[in-house]
């Protein structure tokens, strides 16, 4: 063979080599492979998923934005996941494990003679590595928070290369939920930055692709500023199909940066994505009107767990220079007020007007989407204006003769809620609260502003008088929502920063949430949160107006769609999408 | 040419009445909800029923149905002229409750139909204007006044106040406006009326739109001033200001005219601009400008036509101003000559 023919061959041969997807190893002898046993589908393909923004960093202890968490999540995996379809704990990497009868103490046993992404081996010693990543101070992960508990860390030891042990330093409700979004670590490709104090540094989206390893079902392989995410399948992956096919199935999978929803509507209508893991109900009904020629699969999910709901500023304003708004606190304080505003407003419509019908009204902060939690005791009193009039009228306000609400004092009742304007169904949510609230005689103004103007203000400069937010949708259990719901959470939106209960409703809910958190029993557990839920329901410190469904599409044929409504809400089960293909049935590589 | 300027006047005489009576004309309130419809279409008027033929025409109401509206044919509502409806107040000052036209309810008579919170857009591309044009006008004046009065001084006394104040204009005219008043927005007060809202908006077109006719009327000063008659009576003895009321002001008559012409509809869209990044009047009050900015959202552009409204109201304003400039001009430049 001549020696040209033989280059071209070579570099043929290379750059076919570069181009092909990793082929998945095959398993080797002690390696414990978890076995879904009714996940079928083929090999091959790509999936395309349009994205909003682009992710900032693909290091997982740093993230706090859900892009960046949307595509890590594909590249890493926990010792305990929460199956988004059940809602239920299920092992991952920990194969199985142990709580002590106080439920202090967690041992898990590690899968043996799995590997990261690059081929080196998962031991103990990686976990250990993972947590003290997590509890470093000078780190200061986002989910270092979860892992205090009563101010104490909770502390990892490593038994045996296989075997590793937890001790919270007290008893805490649903432990083995806190390792869902602990994604383990490479020790050896991150304990050289994280000595050199450059942890912070490392896996930035620059970072060269071997350079990153995970055990999730794909790994980096390219990076495109602007444009896309390119992962590729993870050949030592350690799921395996019911037919003992090492997952995942997609060759790749590729986060394309398009920028708003509305863009990624028109990618997927294009053809152009295969996947919008969030859709509003305009754009979800639009789909499916248009759905004889994109011929999408559609999923209405049913209630998200996410709420929407209109506060009032109740913050301590002494020494900041905002005494028309202290003025109004007269009135954002009084619980009459609260509740004729909560009785006026019509949830119903919302509904109708924001969601489409698809959406659920709320009248407590666990809606519907939450059945293990929710509490069916809490009343769901339809709008009326009459009551509203009176509860006001009983609390000393009284209407002048052009019909506008006046307080005991006489001055007239108006005041603005802010909302983000990028978020067109909260604007509307603020538009239908102040045309009620008109029929009360109430001048309401709505003011949207920029995103994070409005978050400046709510959490910072307190310069507002009442807003429209949401919240929610991380996961099902109380836990969370610990930092909405205590007094001195970050997240206690009317009233941040109180240094200790300011009512006396605050100061039960807050011995309710800390005993919840220590209660192992579930109905016990329960009866707590429902009360937890009566006191919001009864005081209004949000008034909560509605939840949106989780809406979702994907092409035809992507196989093994199965979304569910915790985020992310599609993803979940990436290493169980495939691409059907005519001509190959389900089961066959 | 005189059929034709009559005709644009007239035409634009009817669109500003229309605007100025827009409470009468408009069937509804243009703040007033109807959640039983949001998005509903164009009402279709009929002339024939399963009787036959109709002289009057009539409408069915809509109702929603899984996929869109249904017309129920079950009863027809006849529309009928002058009718007895929600009260407003003509010009802000004398209240009434006299309408164009309507029909009995339940059903609702939704020409340009209805937006996302079943309120009438008829009724709002007619008050909507009200705010638009006015806003547009006013701008106008606004910038003519300030210009000419800078542009005369300018032009007239030449040497360093033409240097410095042409100076300013050139600043003006490079201003990236809409970015500046981003960054104005954010240091107002949450809470703007919308009355105080409506005069920011406008005074700041105006103000910064003032440039352009002040370089214009400087270029007209100048070549004036050194008209014969214009030294001749200098030479009489007459005053500056003198020369400028009775000499050069009517030379510029013409000139300010076409430009109120060109001007206003290009401060009508300039409004629309800022209304619909949300910088101009708030809701519940309509501007064509807010009013288009629910087509942001790719859903609603694609799926409610009607929701272009404003769109078809703002060009025919635009149309018809920039045809009587046209026309305008050509008969200055045939007076001139």
């Amino acid at each position: 063979m001549k020696t040209s023919v033989r280059l071209v061959l070579v570099v043929c041969l290379l750059a076919a080599s570069c181009l092909a997807a990793p082929i998945p190893e095959s398993s080797t002898a002690g390696e414990e492979l978890d076995h879904a046993e009714n996940v079928s589908g083929h090999y091959g393909g790509q999936l395309t998923i349009g994205e909003r923004a682009e992710p900032k960093t693909l290091n997982p202890v740093i993230a706090t934005d859900a892009v960046s968490r949307e595509v890590i999540g594909r590249m890493n995996a926990d010792l305990i996941d929460i199956n988004h379809a059940s809602q239920q704990t299920e092992p991952a990497l920990a194969k199985s494990w142990k709580k002590s009868p106080d439920g202090r103490t967690f041992t898990l046993e590690l899968r043996k003679g799995i590997r990261f992404s690059d081929g080196y081996p998962f031991d103990a010693d990686d976990v250990v590595f993972s947590f003290a990543l997590y509890m470093d101070p000078q780190i200061d992960s986002p989910q270092r928070d979860l892992l205090i508990i009563d101010g104490k860390p909770l502390t990892v030891a490593k038994l045996s290369p296989y075997t590793v042990r937890f001790t919270l330093p007290g008893p805490y409700a649903a432990a083995e939920r806190l390792f869902d979004g602990l994604p383990m670590l490479p020790k050896h490709l991150l304990e050289k930055p994280y000595r050199e104090g450059k942890f912070d540094q490392a896996w930035s989206l620059n970072a060269v692709p071997n350079e990153i390893a995970g055990l999730g079902p794909f790994r980096l392989k390219q990076y495109v500023p602007g444009q896309r995410v390119v992962l590729e399948r993870n050949p030592y992956y350690w799921r395996a199909d019911r037919d003992n096919h090492r997952l995942p199935y997609l060759d790749e999978l590729v986060f394309l940066f398009v920028g708003t929803e509305d863009a990624q509507v028109m990618r997927f209508e294009a053809g152009e994505t295969d996947m919008i893991s969030r859709l509003s109900s305009e754009n979800y009904n639009l789909l499916s009107r248009e759905r004889s020629r994109t011929s999408a699969q559609l999923a209405d999910m049913g209630s998200s767990l996410e709420y929407n709901f209109l506060f009032f500023n109740q913050n301590d304003l002494s020494g900041k220079k905002l005494d028309e708004i202290a003025r109004k606190q007269k009135w954002f304080g009084d619980l009459k007020f609260r509740q004729a505003v909560s009785a006026a407003i019509d949830r119903d419509s919302i509904v109708r007007l924001v969601y489409g019908t698809r959406g659920a009204p709320l009248w407590g902060n666990v809606g519907p989407g939450n059945k293990l939690w929710m509490d069916n005791a809490i009343p769901h009193p339809q709008a009326s204006v009459d009551q509203a009039r009176q509860i006001l009228k009983s609390a000393g306000y009284s209407w002048n003769q052009a019909g506008q609400l006046l307080d005991s004092s006489g001055a007239p009742v108006e005041f603005s809620i802010i909302t983000s304007s990028s978020n067109t169904q909260r604007m509307k949510m603020a538009t239908l609260v102040q045309d009620d609230l008109s029929h009360l005689g109430m001048q309401v103004h709505v003011v949207p502003l920029e995103f994070r103007a409005t978050i400046d203000r709510v959490f910072q400069s307190f310069d507002y008088e009442a807003a429209v937010m949401g919240l929610g949708g991380g996961d099902a259990d109380p836990n969370p929502e610990m930092n909405v719901w205590t007094s001195s959470g970050t997240t206690h939106l009317w009233h941040l920063g109180e240094t200790q209960p300011a009512t006396a409703w605050e100061k039960e809910i807050d011995q309710l949430m800390q005993q919840q958190m220590v209660t192992l029993d579930y109905a016990k557990r329960k009866r707590l949160y429902d009360r937890v839920q009566e006191l919001i329901a009864q005081n209004l410190p949000f008034i909560f107006l509605a939840t949106p469904n989780i809406l979702t599409a994907a092409d035809s044929r992507v196989g093994n769609f199965h979304p569910a409504i915790l985020d992310p809400y599609t993803l979940w089960n990436a290493d169980e999408l495939y691409i059907r293909t005519p001509g190959k049935n389900a089961g066959a590589p | 040419m005189r059929l034709k300027t009559f005709l644009l006047l007239a035409a634009l005489v009817a669109l500003h009445l229309i605007l100025l009576f827009a409470g009468f004309v408009a069937p509804y309130d243009p703040a007033a909800q109807d959640r039983e419809l949001p998005y509903a279409p164009p009402t279709g008027l009929h002339f024939k029923d399963a009787s036959g033929w109709h002289l009057r025409p009539f409408i069915y109401a809509q109702t929603i149905a899984p996929d869109g509206y249904v017309e129920n044919t079950s009863r027809s509502f006849p529309i009928h002229l002058f009718v007895r409806a929600s009260s407003y107040r003509v010009m802000g000052i004398i209240q009434t409750n006299w309408h164009l036209f309507g029909v009995a309810g339940p059903a609702r008579i939704t020409l340009f139909g209805t937006d996302g919170f079943g309120r009438d857009e008829f009724s709002r591309v007619l008050y909507g204007g009200q705010v638009s044009v006015a806003a547009g006008v006013a701008a106008t004046l606004i910038a003519l006044l300030v210009g000419s009065t800078f542009g005369m001084l300018a032009g007239f006394f030449g040497d360093w106040a033409d240097e410095s104040l042409m100076g300013t204009t050139e600043l003006f005219l490079c201003l990236p406006w809409l970015y500046f008043l981003l960054g104005m927005r954010a240091f107002l007060p949450l809470q703007v009326s919308a009355l105080k809202t409506f005069f920011l908006v406008t005074c700041v077109i105006g103000l910064i739109g003032w440039a352009r006719p002040a370089r214009l009327v400087r270029g007209v000063v100048l070549s004036a001033r050194s008209r014969n008659y214009v030294l001749a009576a200098r030479g009489f003895g007459a005053s500056n200001f003198y020369l400028l009321r009775r000499h050069i002001l009517p030379e510029l008559s013409g000139i300010l005219l076409t430009q109120a012409t060109v001007l206003v509809p290009r401060y009508i869209a300039a409004e629309v601009t800022l209304s619909f990044f949300g910088l101009g009047v708030s809701e519940p009050i309509a501007s064509w400008g807010n009013m288009l900015s629910t087509l942001q959202q790719y859903s609603v552009l694609v799926s409610y036509a009607w929701m272009l409204a404003p769109m078809g109201a703002l060009v025919i304003t635009s149309v018809i101003y920039s045809l009587l400039a046209d026309t305008l001009h050509s008969q200055l430049k045939f007076h001139s000559s």
